[in-house]
Order: structure tokens, then sequence, then C-alpha cells
């Protein structure tokens, strides 16, 4: 038998390494649809309890609307509910083309590709679009996505850090030799919840004359006066060459992502990307579902608004509390921990507390980094803010770090 | 080999170490073990180290164990620079 018993052991010694290192990750099961207040069983086995969620991508509050499924229920009655097709043989649908230039409307850019997901989108884009002789040169805390999509790519990888724009320009002026420079970051990151500096960025780009490639998953709906996105923030609609986001998270929060951008490059992605080629088309029910999102969030911003009310309030709460978290503007708010176990035991208390949190710590943000990532909806109201506080409240006090910062932290629990 | 040592720490701590960042890169701190390189960055290493000591390092020696403190770096160089003057 190919699977041996020594094979076997293999795999079972590696999961229990997973364990003892603490980065055995396991999922709880939700009993009800995607919302502020969810049901979740946890431990397995256990009786869900209702708890008000604080950790989902659902910025827009737009997973369950009503209207969205609606329209999804119907493109299932009009259009069916698989194609059993790739794009290019027999898998594109009149609906699949409106929803990509709704998008391509949206982003302010010239045309938009449909892909499985964003990580399909950043798993094919580069390979697409560059050669060897090329090189791409992404900020250090780039998505996961976005790396294995630049090894999937023969030009010349290189890196910046984080934000540092003196460092950019460095970079650009080494690799003047290529034929193109791509600057490759985040909108949003997605562990920090910082805005990257996009305004600079393309200053930078027109300099150097480099093309710029955004990922906006954690912005397309909300960042910027009216949701496009960072772009839109930082005043540079029509200047990003490349942008990829997600359908998966404000958008409706189904599955599905897209490459949006110069026509040209978009085009390449249809004929080159291999994870568009070589993978099924968007269902038509999601595909419906979404063109219900782009009507609603391009008739009114009155969610990005509350998403962008509660996401101050949020902030002002936990600093309020005497909690250290990471500055900035984007729903992604770091309750910043420093050491891992205090971040898994501070996340299971909330959870007894009816708050749902997780804890984040190495390898998935830097050592010494630990935190619990909390993430603002327009769906929750004042009574979830005011619940959520009070648990943080009691919680912080039991962990006596209300009022601490890094330092303090670090020398009672350890980094 | 001290003087390749000290152009790789000089290079590691500017490349590497984000502004405020006070640690002091030794000849055997774990750089990406101790999470001060990471994989995705150890490019612009390798590529540095190629280009300073006109040197290729073929991807299969470029081994994050390879890369992973000061003190392994400079035993790499030295080994493809050796019996060159």
């Amino acid at each position: 038998m190919a699977y041996s018993k020594e094979t076997r052991e293999w795999y079972e010694n590696e999961i229990s390494g997973i364990r003892e290192a603490g980065l055995f990750k396991e999922e709880r099961y939700i009993h009800s649809p995607q919302a502020a207040g969810i049901a979740v069983e946890f431990p397995v086995g256990a009786a869900p309890k209702q708890v008000i969620n604080l950790c989902s991508n659902n910025y827009l509050g737009l997973s369950s609307h009503p209207d969205v499924v609606k329209a999804a229920h119907e493109g299932l009655d009009y259009r069916g509910y698989g194609m059993s097709s790739v794009r290019f043989i027999c898998g594109t649908q009149d609906i699949h083309r409106q929803l990509e230039n709704k998008l391509t409307e949206f982003l302010g850019t010239e045309d938009t590709l449909l892909f499985p997901s964003c990580m399909d989108a950043n798993a094919g884009v580069f390979e697409a679009v560059l050669t060897e002789k090329d090189v791409m040169i992404a900020d250090r805390l780039v998505h996961a996505s976005i790396v294995d999509g630049m090894r999937l790519c023969k030009a010349m990888q290189d890196t910046y850090k984080h934000s540092d724009m003196a460092h950019l320009e460095e970079k650009l002026q080494e690799h003047q030799d290529k034929r193109v420079r791509m600057v490759i970051t985040d909108g949003v990151f997605s562990m920090d919840g910082d805005l990257v500096k996009l305004d600079q960025i393309v200053a930078l780009a027109e300099k150097y004359n480099a093309m710029v490639f955004v990922d906006e998953s954690h912005a397309s709906g909300f960042i910027g006066k009216t949701g496009r996105g960072t772009h839109e923030h930082c005043g540079v609609v029509g200047k990003i060459d490349i942008i990829t986001t997600t359908l998966g998270k404000a958008l409706g929060g189904a599955s599905g992502g897209c490459v949006s951008g110069r026509k040209e490059l978009v085009e390449m992605c249809r004929q080159r990307a291999r994870p568009f080629l070589f993978s099924n088309t968007v269902a038509p029910v999601i595909v419906s579902g979404a063109l219900k999102v782009m009507d609603l969030i391009s008739q009114t911003t009155a969610r990005r608004d509350k998403l962008e009310q509660n996401t101050i309030c949020w902030r002002k709460l936990l600093t309020e509390a005497g909690f250290d978290i990471k500055e900035g503007e984007s729903p992604i708010v770091p309750v910043m921990l420093y050491n891992a176990r205090l971040a898994q035991d501070i996340a299971r208390d909330l959870f007894a507390e009816g708050i749902y949190v997780v804890g984040f710590f190495f390898p998935v943000v830097p050592k010494g980094q630990a935190r619990i990532r909390t993430q603002m909806s327009a769906a929750h109201e004042t009574h979830h803010l005011d619940k959520a506080i009070a648990a943080f409240i009691k919680v912080g006090k039991k962990h006596d770090i209300l009022g601490k910062g890094k330092k303090e932290i670090i020398a009672m629990y350890g980094q | 080999m001290d003087e390749v040592k000290r152009m790789v720490t000089e290079y590691v701590t500017r490349e590497y170490l984000e502004e405020g960042d006070d640690r002091v890169i030794k000849e055997d701190t774990p750089l990406i073990t101790g999470g001060i390189v990471d994989s995705f960055s150890m490019v612009s290493l390798k590529r540095f180290l190629e280009k300073k000591y006109n040197i290729q390092i073929p991807d299969a020696d470029a081994t994050p164990q390879a890369f992973d403190s000061i003190n392994n770096i400079a035993d790499l160089v030295t080994r493809f620079t050796k019996g060159r003057v």
C-alpha cells in the first residue's frame, strides 16, 4: 500500500509538531447566517452560543442582506446553479460581463476580469503580465496570495520595508535596467489595518517609470468617500495599472475576485492567467448576488458611512478603556498583546463573555507582535459595541493590561 | 572573512531592520528563524552577495539555513569565492 504505516506516522508527527508549536487552527462551526450576531458551536459538540462577531470581513453588512439574497435566488432561478465549464469554453454568461463592467465603472479602471477568488487573481496576474526581463518590487507585508503569485512569476523579485517610501525609491533606482518595474502593495494591510501611501507610490512610479499594483481586498466598497478604495482615498483614481480585489469580503462575502486595470493587462490575464484559464467560472448565483451588491453600494454611501462611524466609535472606546491599539483609519482595529499565549487566553475569555474574536501570532504576524484583530461592520449597532467594550474591559481587568503599553505588557507576560 | 561579516552585517541591518528597531545583529543572531529576514525578502540578500562578491549562488545552495546567520552567510560566500584572488 502506497500510504504505508510509516507515511501515516510521518504526517501524524507533522500535525503533532503544528499542535506543539501552538499553531494548530481549529474551525468553529457557525449555526446561523453571517451577521453581527452569530450562533457558534465551540468547542465542537457544545450547544451553539449566541455571540457578537468582531472578526468577519463583512464590512458593509451585506453578506446576508435580504436584497442580495433575493438577487442570488433570482440568479439561481434564471441562470442555473452551475456552468460546468471554464470561462473560455462555455462558462461565460451575460451576467459575468455585466458584473465585470460594473466593477470597471466602480473602480474607475479600463477593464475587469473575474476570477474564482482574489487568491486566484493574485496567483495568476504576475505570471500573465511580466517576464524574466522585469522586476516586481513588493511591500514586505503584502498578503500571502501575492507572495505566492510572485513566486510563480519569472520576473525578478524584490521587496521594500513596509510603507517605507525612501527604501522603495532606492529599489526603483536600483532596477532602472529592467524592462518593467512593478510596485506591488496591499491597499489596506490586513494585519495592521494601515492604509497604503498610494499617492506617494504613484508619484515615485511616475518618476521612475514603474507600474503600480494594489490589492484592494480590505478596501473595496468602503475606503474613500464613495467606497471605491484606497486610490479614491489618496486621490489617484485612474493612475493604478492593476487592482485586484475580492467579492468575498465587503462586496457580498460569498466568493470570487477580479483583476481590474489597463485593458491590455486585463486581456493578458484573459489569455494567459492559469487560475482563470483552468478553473471553473464564478457560479451564476454569486454573480447575481454581486450585481445587486454593486447596485446597493453605487446608490448610496450610507453603509460605508455607518462603518466609518462604527470604526471611529470602536477605536475611541478601546483607547479610552486603556487598550493598546494600532492607530489608523480602517475598520481593522488590532488590540496589541505582544504575547501569543495572552492573545489566545483573552480571545477565549472574550468568547465566554459572548464576544467572538481570534488571537493572531507568529507566523501570521511578526514575532512579538501577537494581537487580537477586531473588525468593524456596518451591521454593528450601538448595543453591539456597548456590550463588546464591557466584555473587553472585564477581560482586560482580569489580565491587568488596561492602561499598559508594549513594554509593560511584555514585562508582565513576555514576548 | 571578518570583512565579509562586517559587510553582510551592515547590509542586513540597513536592509531588514525597521526604523526604531534597536536589535543588534551579531554573528550568530538567527536571521530567518529569528524572524528578521523572511524567505520572501531573502532574495535581495542573495542578490547583494552575488553582486558584491561577483559570485553565483545556485538556488539549491540558497537555503534558509545557509542564510540564517552572519556566520553561515560568510561561510557560504567563502565557499563560492574560494580559490579566487
